[in-house]
């Protein structure tokens, strides 16, 4: 904070009276010059109380609702439950896959039932993650490379990666979903018999393919933009150094793209953790691709408060990755954004 | 004698060098050439197949010949049909709406936000751009089990509302998010000359700053539609028939028989939900992009 403040001339703060207006618009007819943090504090009132409303306490909410017991019909007794505190029960219930038995106690869940799933969702949650998370960061790396060459046609590329992203995730599940039909040009191109969404693996890669193909050009962009920021002298200076070509990637390229690279894969990290529509129209969440969203999602019309207790825990991992990534992997959103003082140079 | 030998002879090697320089310059184009057409293909076929399948006779909707064949209108027709419960025009209308209102909503609340953050020096500023950062990184199904019993305990299962406010929870931070940066790039010392010549803080940023802002506010407005416009997990939990958007509508979209996907039909509402969206985003693609990744760097 030590940069200069801005060419807005800074007086006392209006004294008496509260500020009648909300922003800009009523400033023009008094005077008066607020305060920067008055300023400040007026400006972002709308946006912090709405986010406050549809955030905050949504969580607050659901973290409440997670320590409530569901009412409803006992599963072995047939007899009506009420609610109440239930404490920690709803978490342990998942975590050690236990499900309420006969007599009020608990046993393990049966093979098939929502709270069987928690570790293969969570499980299946992170092999999507780290195997899409690889291939976009790799392809989109290479993709960014080529777009930041100069040719005929780099408008037209640049222009093109824009279409996957452009398309809704859920049309793009439908469309891959026909493309991986049985008779389908995926097997007819590969020459396969494939049954795609019929079984484990096949599901899996089908998943990862059209997530792949979503968001990459997401990642090649923001790679994009960062390899642009490295000015093309520091390569000339290298060349003459006679720095050979995997050289100046791994001396130059990779070091000064890393803080771009660090937030575009910090951003899909957090988008893969949470990932729900691919799978969900994709697949149905069968054949193991059940992510934790998904799961919520099944359990809601179970019962609330244990989908609450589910949901906190899913929030509680992908805040726990996105701690790691900031605290130890140095990937620094709040500054990479630019927020420091002035954008001006 | 002999220096015009070692000079020729020089001469040679520099032309060698040269045309070997050259050889590989070439080389290296060819390849750029070749992985940029191996991008175009990846980004590309996809889509394309979509749009080859939409005007495709349903009778030949596995024909994988990779030009188009058989076509027709048909599909479009049997997307917009309700015969088998399908209320894809609708849908449109909603996601229309549902995008309009979300987007609005979100660009005047967020351009206040993306003023301050962007030009104003105070307090527990990085706390408050952390806290729009984690908003718009935040997991929407944290978000779905309260809102569900909510909607639910206040009836506002399958209403408007109650897809537009939690849509607001992750266009708005979107939105202050690439304001701000598009805000901190602008030419404010324009602002400084308006002061200068007698206006206030506020006339300044109304007449000066606005106009400079609105193609900012536009590439803005446009990613927020696109985000609210995608939008699924929330929708397929709180609307009904009547408010569905077309995500939902496409992914649940019916045909003739139960266990036959309509796919040319499908396709065909793909086409008509992607296709103004990609014009768009191709149309303002410089200004997207920047869009998109403002925040990544600088």
């Amino acid at each position: 904070m030590a940069t200069k403040l801005g060419p807005t001339p800074v007086k006392s703060p209006a004294s008496g009276g509260a500020p009648t207006h909300h922003g800009p618009k009523g400033v023009g007819e008094d005077n008066k010059i607020l305060s920067q943090g008055k300023w400040a504090a007026w400006l972002l009132a709308p946006t912090v109380i709405a986010l406050g409303i549809v955030i905050v306490y949504p969580i607050i909410s659901a973290i409440m609702m997670s320590f409530q017991k569901d009412a409803g019909l006992d599963p072995a007794t047939g007899l009506f439950t009420a609610g109440g505190p239930a404490g920690i029960q709803n978490y342990v219930n998942w975590i050690a896959q236990q499900c309420s038995a006969p007599g009020g106690g608990t046993l393990a869940c049966p093979p098939g039932t929502l709270g069987a799933q928690f570790w293969s969702a969570t499980a299946t949650t992170f092999f999507f993650t780290i195997v899409t998370v690889t291939l976009e960061t790799v392809l989109g790396f290479w993709m960014a490379m080529i777009m930041a060459r100069t040719f005929k046609g780099r408008s037209l590329v640049r222009a093109a990666v824009l279409v996957p992203w452009a398309i809704p995730t859920a049309v793009t599940a439908k469309l891959w979903l026909f493309i991986f039909a049985f008779e389908g040009i995926a097997n007819k191109l590969f020459n396969t018999s494939i049954l795609w969404t019929g079984s484990e693996w096949p599901a899996k890669w089908a998943v990862i393919i059209a997530d792949v193909w979503k968001t990459t050009p997401f990642m090649a962009l923001l790679i994009l933009a960062g390899l642009q920021m490295i000015p093309a002298e520091v390569y000339e200076a290298a060349k003459v150094d006679g720095a050979t070509a995997w050289q100046r990637f791994r001396m130059i390229t990779l070091p000064l793209v890393k803080p771009a690279l660090m937030v575009a894969v910090l951003f899909r990290t957090l988008d893969a953790l949470r990932m729900f529509d691919l799978p969900y129209i994709l697949t149905g969440g069968a054949n193991n691709t059940t992510t934790l969203s998904i799961l919520v999602i099944n359990q809601i019309r179970q019962g609330f408060n244990a989908a609450a207790a589910l949901s906190t825990i899913t929030f509680v991992i992908i805040f726990l990755v996105a701690f790691i990534f900031v605290r130890f992997l140095g990937a620094n959103v709040v500054e990479q954004s630019g927020a420091t003082g002035k954008g001006k140079k | 004698m002999s220096t015009a030998t070692a000079a020729s002879t020089l001469r040679a090697e520099q032309d060698k060098g040269r045309r070997a320089s050259q050889n590989r310059e070439k080389w290296v184009q060819s390849r750029t050439y070749i992985s940029a057409a191996v991008i175009l293909t990846w980004c590309l076929a996809p889509a394309y197949w979509m749009v080859v399948t939409a005007f495709r006779d349903v009778g030949f909707t596995y024909d994988t010949s990779l030009l188009p064949t058989h076509v027709t209108l048909d599909n479009f027709n049997t997307a917009f049909d309700t015969s088998f419960g399908n209320r894809f025009g609708q849908a449109l209308l909603n996601s229309v709406f549902i995008g309009v209102v979300v987007t609005a909503v979100s660009l005047l609340i967020g351009v206040f936000a993306a003023y301050a953050l962007a030009r104003l020096n105070f307090r527990f500023k990085y706390l408050v751009l952390g806290f729009i950062l984690g908003a718009s990184m935040f997991p929407g199904v944290a978000l779905i089990t309260p809102l569900f019993q909510l909607f639910t305990n206040i009836g506002w299962i399958g209403t408007y509302q109650a897809l537009i406010i939690p849509n607001i929870s992750f266009v708005l931070p979107l939105t202050v998010y690439t304001m701000t940066s598009f805000f901190r790039e602008m030419p404010w010392e324009l602002e400084e000359s308006a002061r200068v010549d007698g206006c206030t803080q506020g006339q300044a940023f109304r007449k000066v700053i606005m106009p400079l802002a609105a193609p900012a506010i536009f590439t803005t407005a446009i990613l927020a539609f696109i985000s609210s416009w995608n939008e699924f997990l929330i929708a397929s939990q709180l609307s009904s028939d009547k408010t569905q958007p077309v995500t939902v509508a496409i992914a649940s979209f019916a045909g003739a028989q139960p266990n036959q996907i309509p796919y040319t039909a499908i396709m065909a509402a793909g086409t008509i939900v992607t296709v103004p969206l990609v014009i768009l985003v191709l149309v303002f693609q410089r200004k997207i992009v920047a869009g998109l990744t403002a925040g990544a760097v600088k």
